[in-house]
This record gives C-alpha cells, sequence and structure tokens, in this order.
C-alpha cells in the first residue's frame, strides 16, 4: 500500500496503540495534523503551549504502562517542547515525540522556522532521528517506541521535514525491531542475585530502598511480596513513592532531604542496603562521603549499568530488569534453606521503632490559620487514598509526598529530576484523560501554577474534571524557606505580588472556583470538589504563609544531621 | 590515568558529535579522537583517548555504551595494544638548517614527502612519545605549521574489536 509520509505517521501510531496525541499545529506539520483529521482512531487533545503537550503525555505515560505521544511543529514548537522532554528525560518516561521539520532542501539555509531540533534535544533525549527518506519513517518509528519503552526507559524524538511527510511511500509496518547496537539486560546474573539473597539473610541491619524503576518496571506486586517475606523496613525515593504500600508497617517514609527521620536513619546505619531501581541521587544521600563513611554492603538492583557506582560504590551490582529480577530473588527465597538472622532483625526494628517514636511528621496545626499538611491529610482522607495525585515544585510537592500515603503505583506524578515548575496541571490533564473515571488532584502552589495556567482552556475544551488545590502561601515558598534558613531571611524576589484571584480566573474559563481561608473549611471545600463529579473546580487555599517544609537536611550536609523541626534551629 | 578507549558506532550523521557532546556535558577530558570508516561501511571506528579516575574511566565506558548508536566500547589500554600517531610537520629548511632537518628525519624515521627552496613537509608516525620528541628534537623557530591525526590503536595479539 503506498501511502504519503504523513498517512504513515499516523498508521504507525494506530499499529502501536495510540490513544491520544498531545499537541499543536504549524506549517511544518500540516500534512500530519490533515492525516489525522481523516481517521478516528488516533485522537488528538489540541493544548494552549507546547510545553504542556509534552507534560501531558508524559503523565499519560506516567499514570499507565504505555508510551506518551506528542506532536510538535518545527521552530519554536520544538524549542518550545524543550522542557517538557528534558522533564521526561530526568524521570526516565518513556515517550515519543514527532516535530516538523522544515523541508529538506532548506535545512541548514536559516529558512523560516528552522532549527536543529535534533542538536538541540541530543542532551535530553534517549535517541532522537531526523528522517530524510520517507521510505525510512514506518522503521524509524517503530525504533522509536522500542527505544522509549525497553531498557532504562525515555524520550525518543522524531524529526520529520515537510516534504518528506507529503512524499508517498509503500508503507509496511515492522513487527520487530533488531538493533545490533541496542540489547539492554533483562535478566540478572543468577550468581550475582544468590550472592545477594546470601548478604541479605545474613544481614544484621538490611534496609530497602526503592526508587523510580519500581515503578517503571511495575514490580510493585513482586516488591511487595518479597518485602513482606524478609521483614525488612523500606523506603520509597520520591519517584518510587506507591512502590509499596505507604500504610504498612514495615513502610518507613521517604527518604533524603524531606525524608522521615527514620528512613534516614536506618539508610545510614544499615549493614546491607539493597537498593532496587533508585539511583542514590544527591537529594537522596546527601553528602556522599558523610554517607560512604558507615561502613554497610550495597547491593544495587538496576537496567542502566551507569547508575550502578556512579555516586556510591557498590559491593553487589545486578544489571537487569526490577521485576525480573525480584521474581527470581523470591524464587531462591522459597527455595532457601539458609536461616535469616531474626534475631538481629528484631533489634533492628527495635531501634528504628525508637526513631519512630520522634514522629517527625508531627506539625502544629491550627484553628485560624490554614496549615499546608493538614490540608494534604484531608485529601487523602477524602479521596481514600485512591486519587491520581499530580504536583508542581515547590513546598507543596514535599507536603503531597509527605503526607499523602500512596498504597499503589503510578499514582504519584512530579518532576523529581528536573524539578520542573509547571507541570502540575498538565500531569493532570495527561493522567485524567488515561483514567476517565478516576479522582484526579493537582496539588500546586501559586506561582508555580502559573508557569501553565492556559492549560485552564484545555481542560475546559476535553471537560477534564481535575481538581486543583491551590497550597496559595502568596511565597516561592521553597526559595523563601532557603533564605530564611541558609541566607539571613533576605528573601530576595520570593514574594510575589499582584497575584490573581484564583477561583474568578478560573471561572473566567468556566470552570468552579472556590477560595479557602479557614481550617474549618477545608474538608467541606475538598468535600464540594470531588462531589462534582464533571466539573474542574479550582481550591485556592490561602495558607500559612510561612510553613516551612521539615524534616530537612541541608544541601551538602549528611544524612544523620537532620532539622527535624523549627526548634531544631 | 591516561586511557585509550576504541569503539565501534552505527556509521549515521550526528553519531559524532554524540560522542562529542556526551565528553562535554559531562565533563570528560578528550585528549583526542579520531574517527573514520572500517571496511564495513557501516560501521565507524574511533579512539578516544582520555584521562581519569578510574572511577570515572569506568563511567565513561558505561555512558559510551549507553548511546543507541555505539555498538561496542573496548578500553585497549587495560592490556598490550599498539598506538601510532601521523603528524605532518612543515619547516623552514634553508640553509645549513636544510642539511640538519633532514638529518633529524632520518633519525626519526620520518619522510620528506615535500620541499620547496626554503620549506620541507615531514611526514612522521609513531606514539605520541615518538612525535614530542621529534619536536623537542628540532629547532622550534623553524617549524611552520604542524598538524596530528590524534591517535588511533589496536589490540596486540588476538585481542580483537570486531562485531
Ligand atoms: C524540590 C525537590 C525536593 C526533592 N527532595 C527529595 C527527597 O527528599 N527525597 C527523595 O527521594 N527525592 C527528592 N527529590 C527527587 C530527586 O531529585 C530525584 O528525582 C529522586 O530522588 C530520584 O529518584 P530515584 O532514585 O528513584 O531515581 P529515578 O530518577 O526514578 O531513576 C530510576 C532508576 O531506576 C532505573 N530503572 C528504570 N527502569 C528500570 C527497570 N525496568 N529495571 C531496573 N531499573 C530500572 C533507572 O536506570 C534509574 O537508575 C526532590 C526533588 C525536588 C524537585
Ligand atoms: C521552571 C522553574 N523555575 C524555577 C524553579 C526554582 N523553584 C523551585 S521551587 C520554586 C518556588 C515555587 O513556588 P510555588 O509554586 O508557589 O510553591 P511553594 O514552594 O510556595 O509551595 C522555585 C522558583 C523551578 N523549580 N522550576
Ligand atoms: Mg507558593
Amino acid at each position: 500500500m503506498v501511502l504519503t509520509g504523513a498517512e504513515i505517521v499516523i498508521r504507525c501510531l494506530q499499529e502501536e496503540k495510540v490513544d491520544y496525541v498531545f499537541g499543536y499545529p504549524g506549517g511544518a506539520v500540516l500534512f500530519i495534523y490533515d492525516a489525522l483529521f481523516q481517521q478516528e482512531k488516533v485522537r488528538h487533545v489540541l493544548v494552549r503551549h507546547e510545553q504542556a503537550a509534552i507534560h501531558a503525555a508524559d503523565a499519560y505515560a506516567r499514570s499507565t504502562e504505555s508510551v506518551g505521544v506528542a506532536l510538535v511543529t518545527s521552530g519554536p514548537g520544538a524549542t518550545n517542547a524543550v522542557t517538557g522532554i528534558a522533564t521526561a528525560y530526568c524521570d526516565s518516561i518513556p515517550m515519543v515525540i514527532i516535530s516538523g521539520q522544515v523541508p529538506t532542501a532548506a535545512i541548514g539555509q536559516d529558512a523560516f522556522q528552522e532549527v536543529d531540533t535534533v542538536g538541540i534535544t541530543r542532551p535530553c533525549v534517549k535517541h532522537n532521528f531526523l528522517v530524510k527518506d520517507v521510505a525510512d519513517i514506518a522503521s524509524t518509528i517503530k525504533k522509536a517506541f522500542h527505544l522509549a519503552k525497553t531498557g532504562r526507559p525515555g524520550p525518543v524524538l522524531v524529526d520529520i521535514p515537510k516534504d518528506v511527510s507529503a512524499q508517498r511511500a509503500e508503507y509496511h509496518y515492522p513487527k520487530s525491531v533488531e538493533m545490533r547496537s541496542y540489547n539492554p539486560v533483562v535478566k540478572g546474573h543468577q550468581g550475582q542475585i544468590k550472592k545477594a539473597l546470601k548478604l541479605l539473610l545474613e544481614a544484621k541491619r538490611p534496609m530497602i530502598y526503592t526508587g523510580g524503576g519500581v515503578i517503571l518496571s511495575d514490580a510493585a506486586k513482586p516488591l511487595t511480596k518479597l518485602v513482606r517475606k524478609l521483614g525488612m523496613p523500606i523506603t520509597n525515593t520520591l519517584m518510587g513513592l506507591g512502590g509499596y504500600p505507604a500504610t504498612d508497617k514495615q513502610y518507613l517514609g521517604m527518604p533524603g532531604m524531606h525524608g522521615t527521620y527514620e528512613a534516614n536513619m536506618s539508610m545510614h546505619f544499615s549493614d546491607v542496603l539493597l537498593a532496587i531501581g533508585a539511583r542514590f541521587d544527591d537529594r537522596v544521600i546527601g553528602d556522599p562521603n558523610h554517607f560512604a563513611a558507615e561502613p554497610r554492603k550495597i547491593i544495587h538492583i538496576d537496567i542502566d549499568p551507569s547508575s550502578i557506582s556512579k555516586r556510591v560504590k557498590v559491593d553487589v551490582p545486578i544489571v537487569g530488569d526490577v521485576k525480573d529480577v525480584l521474581e527470581e530473588l523470591i524464587r531462591l527465597l522459597d527455595e532457601n534453606t539458609q536461616k535469616q538472622d531474626t534475631d538481629a532483625l528484631a533489634t533492628w526494628w527495635k531501634q528504628i521503632d525508637e526513631w519512630r517514636s520522634r514522629d517527625c511528621m508531627k506539625y502544629k496545626n491550627s484553628d485560624e490559620i490554614i496549615k499546608p499538611q493538614y490540608v494534604i491529610e484531608k485529601l487523602w482522607e477524602v479521596t481514600g487514598g485512591e486519587a491520581f495525585i499530580t504536583s508542581d515544585v515547590g513546598q507543596h510537592q514535599m507536603w503531597a509526598a509527605q503526607y499523602y500515603k500512596f498504597d499503589k503505583p503510578r499514582r504519584w506524578l512530579n518532576s523529581g529530576g528536573l524539578g520542573t515548575m509547571g507541570v502540575g496541571m498538565p500531569y493532570a490533564m495527561g493522567a485524567q484523560l488515561a483514567h476517565p473515571d478516576a479522582q484526579v488532584a493537582c496539588v500546586t502552589g501559586e506561582a508555580s501554577i502559573q508557569m501553565n495556567i492556559q492549560e485552564l482552556s484545555t481542560c475546559k475544551q476535553f471537560r477534564l474534571p481535575i481538581k486543583i488545590c491551590n497550597l496559595n502561601n502568596r511565597y516561592l515558598g521553597m526559595v523563601r524557606q532557603w533564605q530564611e534558613l541558609f541566607h539571613g531571611g533576605r528573601y530576595a524576589e520570593s514574594y510575589m505580588d499582584s497575584l490573581p484571584d484564583f477561583a474568578k480566573l478560573a471561572e473566567s474559563y468556566g470552570h468552579i472556583g472556590i477560595r479557602v481561608d479557614r481550617p474549618g473549611d477545608v474538608e467541606g471545600a475538598l468535600r464540594e470538589a470531588f462531589s462534582r463529579k464533571k466539573d474542574l473546580v479550582f481550591l485556592d487555599f490561602q495558607i500559612d504563609q510561612t510553613e516551612n517544609v521539615y524534616p530537612m537536611v541541608q544541601g551538602g550536609k549528611g544524612l544523620t544531621e537532620m532539622i527535624l523541626s523549627a526548634e531544631d534551629l | 590515568m591516561r586511557h585509550v578507549i576504541a569503539l565501534l558506532i552505527e556509521n549515521e550523521s550526528g553519531a559524532l558529535s554524540r560522542v562529542s557532546g556526551l565528553f562535554s556535558a559531562r565533563g570528560y577530558n578528550i585528549e583526542s579522537l579520531t574517527v573514520a570508516p572500517t571496511e564495513d561501511a557501516s560501521l565507524s571506528r574511533m579512539t578516544i583517548v582520555t584521562t581519569g579516575s578510574d572511577d570515572i574511566i569506568e563511567q565513561i565506558t558505561k555512558q559510551l555504551n549507553k548511546l543507541v548508536d555505539v555498538v561496542k566500547v573496548v578500553d585497549i589500554s587495560e592490556s598490550a595494544h599498539i598506538e601510532r600517531e601521523l603528524m605532518l610537520i612543515k619547516v623552514r629548511a634553508t640553509g645549513k638548517d636544510r642539511e640538519e632537518m633532514k638529518r633529524m628525519a632520518d633519525i626519526f624515521r620520518g619522510r620528506i614527502i615535500d620541499a620547496t627552496d626554503s620549506s620541507y613537509v615531514i611526514e612522521l608516525t609513531g606514539n605520541q612519545t615518538k612525535l614530542d620528541s621529534f619536536i623537542g628534537a628540532i629547532d622550534t623557530t623553524l617549524i611552520l605549521e604542524t598538524v596530528r591525526s590524534g591517535i588511533v590503536g589496536i589490540g596486540r595479539g588476538d585481542r580483537i574489536l570486531k562485531l
């Protein structure tokens, strides 16, 4: 069958069972939009800014097991997409981005809306392609999907010049992909897995630390099974929340800069640390020298060899897919005859419970002024812990991560690696489209939400009943907190004057807006919002302006050097 | 420590920039980098000379392997190997310097591949040290121009980097 390049693109997307493409049209992709128009299988979501298209597609991928797809035009369309692409790259999210390019003959001529998209995006994609021959479109898109979702996932960009999308070629979608240069390891090394198990069973102070790799590998089930069998303490990074049920007693909370006292102490003083799909980020282990000073054996399961021994030396590396390796560990554990050191484990739990009794997450509630922690606790109650929660970046993000107890994977969508303000609403859009009947809430701040506020319009057009919980402290709160603690209270440019009336703003887009000033009204407002199944509700909570996020490990400090509350200062 | 990394990479446009971009983005050193197609036109071979601690070299090889276009990576300096570099050097060759330049080229087994009344172009191959010592041995004020290819390297005996 002979088709145009544009038709081939759409056929390929159909073949990959793509439900939604998030995008924005322009000259270089007109043929592709024309082909999109003439079919119904692949639906298009017209955003209001390309950055939001990428974020929404990214969220679609985060909240499902599929690859997110976005479509943008050349030049400004592609440059607007870059922040979104880098955001997905830093969190290893599988995506395919199709960008239009100027016609092949015009490339390099400083043509209208020409930028070197492949060059600009190279450092923030897993891989990218410029397709110069219409006959290569199908095989390139096949490769793009394969690369995006296998191995360590990531965004892959396919740049298609306008003339190539207009030319014709025989269409054939390859069934499989062979790339001699790309063969990620899935199965872990047997000998290494056995060594790991032996170490774990002998451990006196074992600790399990898991991350985004568990979510990406859809390994929450085998993880939960293994951890329960071993009876060991576990912590999930910001990217790994929901990998293990947060309401379980073996769960110690999040580790790191704003992690719990018990999680950080257990990470630090463990004698065997099992790291699973987590990359020893600087926000998690603090100063690597301080961390390394305490002797312990580290087992690290990761599909990307370059994640292993990058920041911290590892004793038992296991390269492979988390799910595969965990299932193998469970199998070996079932047929194992070696005795676990349960006495030592019991003593270890006593120590951990003592750390736990510090109750580091307690906060002083008030009946005069709304405390952000209280809003999140109520949000958790009202949604029965079942909602998809997205967040932006800042203090509100940390409070959401700390106080919403995620029991299931893929329910927590945030930008961990790049820390991109502005992801919150587009993430909620992607999650709501992927799960039309689910409760979706975006926890945001008055600054972050303004970075993609225009998407209120997209939400109206596509009837997305997301609930926006704006923790409005009239400050770039996270910046203000650092200035308060480390810059002598000099609040340089962290106060925003002239904020809009968010409730009215939401209403002007045809949504419902509610301003909440009093703690007593928090729960009612949340219930009201979630009872409106068809409406987007913008809840503008006026919160305590100067509340800080605790516990806190200052950047560059050791994990045990925590500030637990304002009294510690 | 100095390391010589050899790699096979798909011979596609942009492949070189993926490698050089990786080095600059992650702050790794490149002393030299050479690249050319192999007998299999779909593959290029690259030789990269870099320096770094063991940890950094381990990351460099892992990061190179991670590039989708890279087929194989070997640190050939980990065992017996041969390194060669080509240098073309244009020198002033007049009066008594003319004879002296010829003599030095002979000592270093260089060849004069172009001569005018006042200059020579000398071709010299060898490892980096040999080329450096040639430059050290002649009167540097006589050097008009030098061009060096960067190192190419290959393992000895049955250590073979092939698909
Ligand atoms: C304001 C702010 C504050 C923050 N504070 C904290 C904090 O207090 N605590 C915290 O934890 N984080 C915090 N972060 C997030 C932090 O920056 C990192 O993004 C996060 O810690 C990284 O999580 P991770 O280690 O789980 O790795 P990810 O980035 O999720 O990486 C996943 C790892 O798993 C591997 N992997 C992927 N797929 C598979 C597979 N199928 N099989 C095996 N391995 C796989 C990948 O190769 C990678 O190594 C904060 C971020 C912001 C913006
Ligand atoms: C695009 C972008 N610019 C700047 C920053 C730096 N930054 C991190 S948090 C923050 C303040 C966020 O303010 P707000 O959204 O009101 O959240 P709050 O911390 O007050 O809860 C800033 C400016 C960032 N993360 N992303
Ligand atoms: Mg704020």
